[in-house]
């Protein structure tokens, strides 16, 4: 069939595109500076991991990773930890208020994170949290806990609640039955919702980058300090840039078939 | 599933409603307090009213980098969708490819938006990056530092190639969840690849692409991080949207009751076309 054979060429060349600017920014890592300002080449002449070695041997630039994965872990910790009880709640129960409260929660991955940012950065510097990692993780649950909420309850309300009344005849308590039976039945729902909540954590920068200064900075802000000092180190920028891209092409295998209700906010 | 009236399933929901309420409401009313205020310093604030809205709303600034915002989601709509669309329709059904084009579709996604900028930055440079270099050597004058024309393109090129495969991962699995049924019976009425479209794929695709395009307006409506790391907002305030005039009032001028009023204004909008949208949706919802 020739129309199936235009597909396959159609898909084949939107992924070889997309794949273009991911293929430069690593051919570059692997280049000495010399080399990238020196010409274009497509694949690096001189072989080279110094600019890895940079980064795996600075503790300003490899601290900056350190970081974004303590505010990640620490926002998917809080974010299941809430969000699962109210799913249940959502996927169960009929209670005063349930669908304004669901609406309400809606609106605010609607706000713009620059909204956000005055209040943000004098609230938690009020509290003192100001450049710790548990208030940016706090600020990204923001983001991150609606969307929980949501893809939790879709998983949730495919169990029957057959299975709640079972336990209870057979003598499980709640929090028994909740721990022992319920979250093992959906735990699929729990991957692909801490998923989503290391996803929001990990590309934001703006509210990351405003809450923190030395001690709990982002790799993310750490990079754009590099790129206004005189004389860009494009190595090691692109080294640094090509090692945030691992962790995300290594969880989304795993959650390739939810990924979509993920993104709609668990409505497809 | 039909649920059971209970209220003191509210006691499991108030974790959420705190967390949120902390981080949501406090900061709003914040935000609502300073924009009717005229504030000196710690002890010193005046009440002034709509003053900072009157002024934000007659701020040629302000209106530019609005009218420029909206531009900017317009185009990303009108080529992203209808990209998306068509990535989706040609992605093989299942097995391995599938799972391999889902994956591949995935990385933009998943990459965080400084480095989007960062790759884009590299890639755009016409000394050092491929696309840069290559269109010089083809003939075209391109310099994305230089030209306005240039820089919005590449911005503009740059949430094309971070966000299509959003639309399109959202599109595919819209269409796999269309029974086999419906093609056979097509296949029996001898319908054309297009009529097939039009009639049997395109509508069932409806509330995914509401959910699309709801999404691609909000986010394209907010974006910060990506322009700003590859064009700072330049050349000139071209490529400064919304979010980008924003924070410097707030953050780099420290001018509090106009950010405020400003803010106020923009999450607004993003909330009143959110709305619309979401009508959309929940209408959908009720005619399945």
């Amino acid at each position: 069939m020739n129309y199936s054979r235009y597909k396959g060429f159609g898909i084949t060349l939107f992924i070889v595109l997309l794949l273009t600017p991911i293929y430069w920014l690593l051919n570059m890592s692997f280049k000495t500076n010399r080399e990238i300002l020196g010409g274009l080449t497509f694949w690096p002449k001189n072989f080279t991991l110094d600019n890895y070695a940079v980064i795996f041997t600075d503790p300003s630039w490899y601290s900056g990773y350190i970081n974004s994965m303590i505010y990640v872990s620490m926002n998917m910790t809080i974010t299941l930890l809430v969000a699962l009880p109210a799913a249940y709640a959502f996927s169960r129960y009929k209670f005063v208020g349930d669908k304004h409260l669901f609406f309400w929660l809606l609106s605010n991955r609607m706000a713009p994170p620059a909204v956000f940012l005055l209040p943000f950065f004098q609230l938690y510097s009020s509290v003192g949290l100001f450049d710790t990692h548990i208030a940016v993780a706090l600020a990204h649950c923001l983001f991150s806990v609606p969307l929980a909420v949501w893809i939790l309850e879709g998983f949730m309300s495919g169990v029957p609640r057959e299975y709640d009344e079972m336990a209870y005849i057979d003598g499980y308590s709640f929090p028994k039955f909740f721990v022992k039976i319920f979250l093992p039945m959906i735990r699929s729902g729990i991957g692909v919702a801490a998923f989503f909540a290391f996803m929001f954590s990990w590309v934001e920068l703006l509210l990351a980058r405003t809450l923190t200064s030395v001690d709990a900075q982002p790799i993310g802000a750490i990079m754009t300090r590099t790129v206004g000092a005189s004389g860009v180190d494009w190595g090691v920028l692109s080294a640094a840039g090509a090692l945030t891209i691992i962790p995300g092409v290594l969880v989304v295998w795993f959650v390739r078939n939810h990924i979509a209700k993920g993104f709609a906010l668990g409505r497809v | 599933m039909n649920k059971i009236p209970n209220n003191r399933a509210w006691w499991l929901v108030l974790p959420v409603f705190l967390l949120v309420a902390f981080s949501a409401l406090i900061p709003l009313m914040t935000v609502v307090n300073y924009s009717v205020q005229d504030i000196f310093g710690p002890d010193t604030a005046y009440y002034v009213g709509t003053e900072w809205f009157i002024e934000v709303l007659a701020d040629e600034r302000l209106r530019d980098s609005l009218l420029r915002q909206f531009l900017f989601s317009g185009a990303v709509l009108a080529i992203e969708i209808p990209l998306g669309i068509a990535v989706a329709l040609t992605m093989p059904k299942s097995g391995i490819k599938a799972s391999l084009c889902l994956i591949l579709l995935a990385i933009p996604l998943l990459i965080p938006w400084n480095v989007v900028g960062t790759i884009w930055q590299i890639f755009g440079r016409g000394d050092i990056g491929l696309f840069g270099w290559g269109l010089n050597a083809l003939g075209f004058d391109y310099n994305y530092t230089g030209n306005t024309v240039d820089a919005w393109l590449t911005v503009l090129l740059m949430d094309v190639w971070h966000w299509t495969p959003l639309v399109a991962l959202l599109c595919y699995s819209g269409l796999r969840a269309i029974p086999e049924a419906f093609y056979q019976a097509a296949e029996i009425d001898r319908a054309s690849n297009w009529a097939v479209f039009r009639y049997i794929q395109l509508p069932r695709l409806k509330s995914v692409l509401v959910i699309a395009v709801l999404l691609r307006f909000m986010d394209s409506f907010m974006i910060y991080t990506e322009p700003f790391v590859l064009t700072g907002g330049g050349p000139g305030s071209s490529t400064t949207f919304l979010s980008q005039t924003l924070t410097t009032m707030a953050i780099g001028q420290f001018d509090i009751g106009r950010a405020a009023a400003f803010s106020l204004i923009y999450f607004l909008i993003v909330l009143l076309v959110s709305w619309v949208f979401f009508t959309a949706i929940t209408h959908l919802d009720k005619e399945k």
